[in-house]
């Protein structure tokens, strides 16, 4: 239980916060990796969702995407690490393929769930392709697009700690260092930051999809589902 | 590749190891979340209070659940029992959530059938919900026994064991030929897993392939 | 017997869904609850297996207040029909015909050997038993959801609209073997309907319930014809109720007028006045389509039968009754209705003048 108080007693050190490699700068590294990673795979996987969701061609790649969850991360990051050594790079990719499959999952789901009258009538009243797309189905959509948003989140927050292994930076840090010199109040730390990171990112990302959901609107899996 | 075929025996004694620390843990939870979900589907205060504690369970890290836990229960971070306590609060949490939505996926039409025929409530709910409710609920379990294997995994970085300690010897030895046996271990491993899990769901619905 | 002894059902909100309901329906008839929606016949029919429980007032069967019976207890010894059949769909067709002897204890396998038997009582094809419900029609579906509720020999049977999500033929085959059924049964039924012309054709009672939940008449559908209690259910029955009260009289009597028949191959001899009609007739006998002078001239200039013929009206058969002779009589091209015999054989013509006439001779009746 000293643990707790060691560790308690670290946070409350203002020392430890400040500097190269204090707490404030080891938060903005993870959220440097997590960000980087939640973003690009948002660029990949959120047009790439719609495109099949709204055309209803290529749905196998929604099924082989998900298979990429059975890739194990630390893995393909140490194995980017020694082929191209140490960088944003190689955390960036690995993080990419835990987020790419909730993201694109969402969209696709979150497209072909709209109700296709409400599609149906978008393209009846003279609507083009890009704006039945971009009037009807995404603002439909939205609620399972932020779904999907938040469990990449959340699982790219969870794993971005496995770049310190790569001598990178991030919460990982204090987690890994901590038990490999046998200091564990430093690795309770981590636990500690990381978790309220997580909660701290995904309370937000509650808010944003509370506020994307159109109203009168109530659509299942906003909220990171086992499938999400 | 060649890595992964010479050390065959080694990655069967590992495998058993991973497939222990996340198999076992999804059946202790699928024990506790289906009655738990079962119990909370039609009390919507208790409902939706579990939601909320399991939200907040899965948001937690796994790295930082491992390092917590002993702290809590009197296990050592490496223990296989303290990884199976936090894969289990894993489970239980994505479950707790899942089952419910499960069973709320049964038509509302069947269920009052059953009971005007004369199903006694825990009857129904044993022989008609349940069975009707699985095809959703596999979907879920799926994904959980995927992220138990992924999250063993991840634990090697502290030093728990499975395939994934293959990265990080491979790592420190410079041999990328060992890490890539590993990816292709767990991805075959995960996959091999998930597969399972789909048709025994199969198996146990006959009635959906039937068409 | 089923007694209603002023049930209400009134729910939080306020709005009463039942009002004040007394009848009897006595044991071994097939009773008709009938109404627009929202009229409360559902509802009613429910709070016979308690699916429903009344605000006030009693609902007994066979003398016994309901509300002291185990409601599970109650529910296995009644059959429940559904709309859609409401099989489960996890379950094989046998399984589910066996779903009520199983859970009274029964084994598997006698269960499954008796609803056989079942399926094979309500015209369905056994091998079609070990399919599942999404492998069969709605037709189909429809005739397991009534062998289930037969599986244990229950006296009460309740069918809650089950013919109305079929098709408009399959409804007519489905309603006629429920009469053949209930003639050879004898079950009490509860059948609940919005459509008046089921409710009449399978009534031995009918119950006609309006909005509020409020019930209109309770009488036998050919006193419903003839004397229907208030406008709403005159309103209700429909326009054309004298018309349709003639399905109860039967035709015997009626006298056959003489038709000329002609084989298609003399068609080409024929010789007609104006006006004059014959019926061409099919090489084994029975009727095919009328012909006329006009009709004559097209087909000697090569013309076909089709092209010159007219196709006939409805056919008069045995022991038919009025409305179907008077129907016709006033669906034939001719005039004259066609009256077969049972092996549909033209056996004389029937004139509305004669079918009115016999009305009018009835007058009193």
């Amino acid at each position: 239980m000293n643990f707790l108080q060691q560790a308690l007693t670290y946070l409350g050190t203002s020392a430890n916060w400040w500097g190269p490699s204090g707490i404030a700068a080891r938060i903005g590294e993870h959220l440097q990796y997590t960000a980087a990673a939640v973003f690009f795979s948002a660029l990949i996987a959120i047009p790439l969702g719609l495109y099949i969701g709204h055309t209803g061609r290529a749905t196998w790649l929604v099924a082989a995407v998900n298979a990429l969850r059975a890739l194990p991360t630390l893995g393909i990051l140490l194995l980017g690490v020694l082929l191209w050594g140490l960088g944003l790079v190689p955390p960036t990719i690995a993080l990419m393929l835990l987020g790419i499959p909730p993201l694109l999952a969402g969209s696709y789901a979150g497209v072909a769930n709209v109700d296709p009258v409400v599609v149906d009538a978008a393209r009846a009243m003279g609507m083009t392709e890009r704006q039945v797309l971009l009037r009807a189905e995404i603002p439909g959509a939205l609620p399972l697009i932020v779904g999907g948003l938040r469990t990449a989140t959340l699982q790219v927050v969870a794993t971005a700690t496995i770049a310190a292994y790569a001598s990178l930076g991030g919460l990982g840090r204090y987690l890994i260092d901590g038990i490999k010199v046998r200091q564990f109040y430093l690795a309770l730390v981590g636990a500690l930051l990381v978790t309220a990171l997580a909660l701290l990112l995904d309370a937000a990302l509650v808010l944003a999809a509370r506020l994307s959901r159109p109203a009168g609107y109530d659509a299942p899996g906003s909220s990171p589902t086992v499938d999400g | 590749m060649r890595y992964l075929l010479t050390h065959l025996d080694t990655a069967w004694l590992l495998a058993q190891i991973h497939l222990r620390l996340s198999l076992v843990p999804l059946l202790i939870g699928l024990a506790i979340a289906v009655p738990l979900g079962g119990y909370v589907q039609r009390r919507p205060t208790l409902r939706r209070v579990t939601t909320v504690t399991a939200s907040i369970m899965f948001t937690i890290p796994s790295l930082a659940l491992f390092v917590v836990l002993p702290l809590i229960i009197p296990t050592r971070i490496l223990d296989e029992a303290n990884v199976m306590v936090a894969l289990t609060l894993y489970t239980v949490a994505l479950l707790v959530r899942a089952v419910p939505e499960a069973l709320d996926a049964v038509p509302a039409e069947t269920l009052d059938a059953a009971t005007a025929i004369g199903y006694r409530r825990r009857a129904r709910m044993v022989k008609v919900q349940l069975p009707l409710a699985l095809p959703v609920l596999i979907a879920s379990i799926r994904v959980v026994a995927v992220t138990n294997i992924s999250m063993v995994a991840v634990g090697s970085v502290i030093g728990i064991g499975g395939l994934g300690t293959w990265f990080t010897e491979g790592y420190q030895a410079d041999k990328s030929s060992q890490i890539i046996a590993g990816i292709i271990a767990i991805f075959v491993l995960a996959i091999a897993v998930d597969t399972a899990i789909m048709l025994g769901g199969r198996l146990a619905t006959p009635w959906r392939r039937a068409t | 017997m089923i007694t209603f002894d002023h049930v209400t059902k009134k729910y939080d909100d306020g709005t009463v869904a039942v009002d004040d309901l007394s009848l009897q329906v006595p044991e071994g008839t097939l009773t008709v609850f009938v109404g627009p929606s929202g009229c409360g016949k559902t509802t009613s029919m429910r709070m016979i297996n308690r699916m429903i429980d009344p605000s006030a007032g009693i609902v007994s069967v066979d003398g016994r207040d309901i509300a002291a019976v185990d409601p599970v207890a109650l529910r296995l010894g009644i059959g429940y029909v559904l709309q859609n059949a409401g099989l489960l769909p996890h379950l094989k067709v046998i399984d589910n015909v066996a779903t009520v002897p199983v859970l009274k204890g029964q084994s598997r396998r006698s269960a499954r050997q008796s609803a056989y038997q079942v399926l094979e009582r309500v015209g369905l094809d056994p091998k079609l038993a070990k399919r599942y419900p999404a492998q069969l029609s709605g037709g189909q579906r429809q005739r397991v959801g009534v062998a289930r509720a037969l599986a244990a020999d229950p006296p009460i049977l309740l069918m809650d609209e089950p013919f109305s999500a079929v098709d408009p033929v399959v409804r007519e085959e489905l309603q006629a073997e429920m009469l053949r059924l209930q003639s050879e049964l004898h079950k009490t039924i509860v059948f609940v309907t919005h459509d008046i012309d089921e409710a009449i054709r399978l009534g031995d009672k009918v119950a006609v319930f309006g909005r509020g939940g409020r019930l209109q008449q309770y009488a036998a559908p050919q006193q419903l014809l003839s004397n229907p209690a208030n406008d709403f259910v005159a309103g209700f029955i429909g326009a054309d109720r004298g018309y349709r009260r003639l399905q109860f009289l039967d035709g015997t009597g009626l006298p056959l007028r003489d038709i000329r028949t002609v084989a298609e191959s003399a068609i080409d001899a024929l010789e007609l006045g104006a006006g004059q009609w014959a019926l061409v007739t099919k090489p084994d006998g029975s009727p095919y389509a009328w012909i006329n002078a006009d009709g004559v001239g097209l087909h000697r200039r090569g013309k076909s039968v089709y092209d010159s013929a007219i196709a006939g009206g409805s056919l008069y058969p045995p022991g038919g009754t009025l409305r179907l002779a008077l129907d016709a009589a006033l669906s034939s091209p001719s005039g004259l209705g066609v009256a077969v015999d049972e092996h549909r054989q033209v056996i004389g013509g029937i004139s509305a003048d004669d079918v009115l006439a016999m009305i009018n001779g009835r007058k009193g009746t």
